[in-house]
């Protein structure tokens, strides 16, 4: 550090040392930024929506038809398209997500956890358009063989093929948790003759517990806020349904559905997009700050 | 006390019997280990047989257009190239720089913590939003109806960055922990100041890994379509963009364009397209389970 002796070099090094300092804060801000910039844009918006539609209104309506007439902007129908679609994709991924990682944290071979794992991490990786794809061309005529009166566009496969898309995310979280659960919980069953199984049902799953829950709930977020998926498979008709043979709409789905058209920037539409938008960001949020709040609360410490 | 009863309260004598649950389990839990690894397979394998009919030279090099046998993604594979090498630079500075600040100068106070709440969080948010996001304060002036920057590649390029953003920062972060700390100690001990030993001993050793995380990160940006389709709309482009201020499409787009027709030529067109997209995506991981192998060895040496 020869530079150092020369005292005009010093000060250059000093003075080098805290403007980075202050441009790597600078960096960090900028996430705190996007943040506080989807609110205000999310807000802001909204506000020329709600400044015409009635909150409750719009939270308790049950017919959205934003674009025929007559409008009517109750937004149930895109919760209850998000809902149906979730609940099916729930209903795969969370059975077969823990009993997935189940299996690789107690059961499998180290040489099968190795070719296993990275098989489920391609399923993560692959872009959603490529699962919008596959459950309308291949699993949508796939069901209509055995179910007659599946539309083309329809709740069901988009469902199961996000929940396919969404093992990954349960299993590998879950897994995480259940191989941080000390062996010597399981020796001590073990020891006190306990079968495979019950130690991995009885001793394993309770100990992880908290960290499975958090998987369940970051995953469903996760599905929730899917886009493609539901936008080429799941249709777009805002219906207040539960059967998941027809065609939905999700909130999701109308916000890319809306956007892709070049609407005028301030008219009604424009601002729709972003009030089901804020309903989109506001329920993801809670879900994920729920599943960060049940790892700390509730993690047993070993 | 509790956790005895909880272990051995309610298990069955008959030994026999638990032998025969305990099989059957184990069955239940190995199929379901392959029920998403089915589900890939067959995923691969319908892309696989509508598609590879499809994949030639021209499929390559023309552009879009109404008849499929003459319909090429030209456009689309420019597209994402030119928004990928825009969001890298814009993510990749920010990203690393956050990182760093994080890890080597953060004082732990409530910003800090701030700071990394937000930052988790920002990954759990809806990637439409992220469009939302962009449309209202890159397509447009903020809270007006006057274009700011338009439908064009930079937009999509800011947005993106914002997306995958909080990607680099963790990958970067953990690169940036796993340099041991003795590095550090040796260079301070040289007289070296702060930014010199982060400069010339945590980064060069972090290099490797920083770059495996952003690799991750671009390639969870080129799947993206959600964000992009709010940013682009459905546009019909013909051109190789020449600037960032062109409008654009990217492969996920012009997929998604095809499979919304109804015709079965262009969802086998799709198909063709989503082999492309993925061969892409493969090529991106390999290397960067190339660099990662690499860097491990390296760092037990």
């Amino acid at each position: 550090m020869s530079e150092l002796r020369d005292p005009k070099k010093k000060l250059w090094v000093k003075l080098e040392g805290s403007i980075v300092k202050w441009l790597f804060m600078l960096c960090a801000l900028v996430s705190i930024l996007t943040t506080v910039g989807i609110l205000i844009i999310l807000l802001y918006q909204g506000y020329g929506f709600f400044k015409e539609i009635n909150l409750w209104e719009f939270l308790t309506g049950t017919r959205w038809t934003p674009i025929l007439k007559p409008r009517s902007y109750g937004v149930l129908p895109l919760v209850s398209g998000t809902l149906i679609v979730t609940v099916i994709a729930a209903s795969v991924a969370l059975p077969v997500g823990l009993m997935t990682a189940i299996f690789l944290s107690e059961y499998a071979a180290d040489r099968v956890r190795r070719i296993v794992k990275p098989i489920l991490e391609i399923l993560a990786g692959i872009p959603t358009v490529v699962y919008g794809y596959f459950a309308l061309t291949f699993v949508t005529p796939l069901l209509q063989n055995v179910l007659d009166d599946l539309l083309i566009f329809n709740a069901l496969s988009a469902g199961l093929v996000m929940g396919i898309m969404i093992i990954p995310m349960v299993s590998s979280l879950s897994e995480d948790a259940m191989v941080s659960v000390p062996r010597n919980l399981r020796e001590a069953a073990y020891a006190l003759g306990a079968t495979r199984y019950e130690v991995s049902l009885r001793v394993v799953v309770p100990a992880a517990l908290s960290g499975i829950i958090a998987s369940f709930i970051i995953a469903l977020s996760r599905a929730i806020g899917e886009t493609m998926l539901v936008t080429i498979a799941a249709g777009a008709t805002p219906k207040m349904t539960l059967n998941p043979l027809e065609s939905v709409q999700t909130m999701t789905a109308f916000i890319a559905q809306t956007s892709m058209g070049e609407q005028a920037v301030g008219s009604f539409e424009y601002n729709t997009i972003f009030a089901v938008g804020l309903l989109l960001f506001c329920m993801t949020l809670l879900m994920n700050l729920l599943g960060f709040w049940i790892v700390r609360r509730f993690r047993e410490a070993y | 006390m509790n956790k005895d009863k909880f272990i051995t309260g309610n298990i069955n004598p008959n030994r026999r019997l638990r032998k025969i649950i305990g099989a059957c389990v184990y069955l239940l839990f190995l199929l379901s280990t392959c029920v998403g690894i089915i589900g890939l397979a067959l995923l691969i394998f319908d892309v696989l047989k509508e598609g590879i009919p499809w994949i030639n030279w021209q499929f390559l090099t023309d552009f879009p257009s109404r008849d499929p046998k003459e319909a090429g993604l030209l456009s689309a594979l420019f597209g994402t190239i030119w928004l990928m090498f825009l969001t890298a630079l814009f993510t990749v500075p920010i990203g690393v720089g956050a990182a760093i600040y994080l890890e080597e100068y953060a004082p732990r106070n409530l910003l800090t913590r701030i700071i990394e709440i937000n930052v988790s969080n920002l990954a759990g948010v809806p990637s439409i939003v992220y469009g939302l996001l962009g449309i209202g304060i890159f397509v447009y002036r903020f809270g007006s109806d006057e274009m700011f920057l338009d439908r064009v590649l930079m937009a999509g390029a800011l947005t993106l960055s914002l997306l995958v953003l909080p990607i680099v920062i963790l990958a970067s972060r953990e690169s940036i922990r796993a340099v041991p700390d003795s590095y550090r100690q040796g260079a301070y001990a040289m007289g070296a100041d702060k930014w010199q030993v982060i400069k010339g001993a945590v980064l060069p050793s972090a290099f490797s890994g920083i770059l495996t995380g952003t690799i991750l990160a671009m390639s969870r940006a080129i799947g993206e379509a959600a964000p992009v389709i709010a940013i682009t709309a459905l546009v019909y482009i013909t051109y190789i963009p020449a600037h960032p201020f062109e409008r654009f499409t990217v492969l996920p787009i012009q997929i998604f364009n095809w499979v919304a027709r109804p015709q079965d030529d262009f969802r086998s067109l799709a198909a063709a397209g989503i082999i492309v997209l993925l061969v892409i995506l493969l090529t991106m991981n390999a290397i960067a389970v190339f660099l990662r192998n690499k860097y491990q060895t390296r760092s037990e040496e």
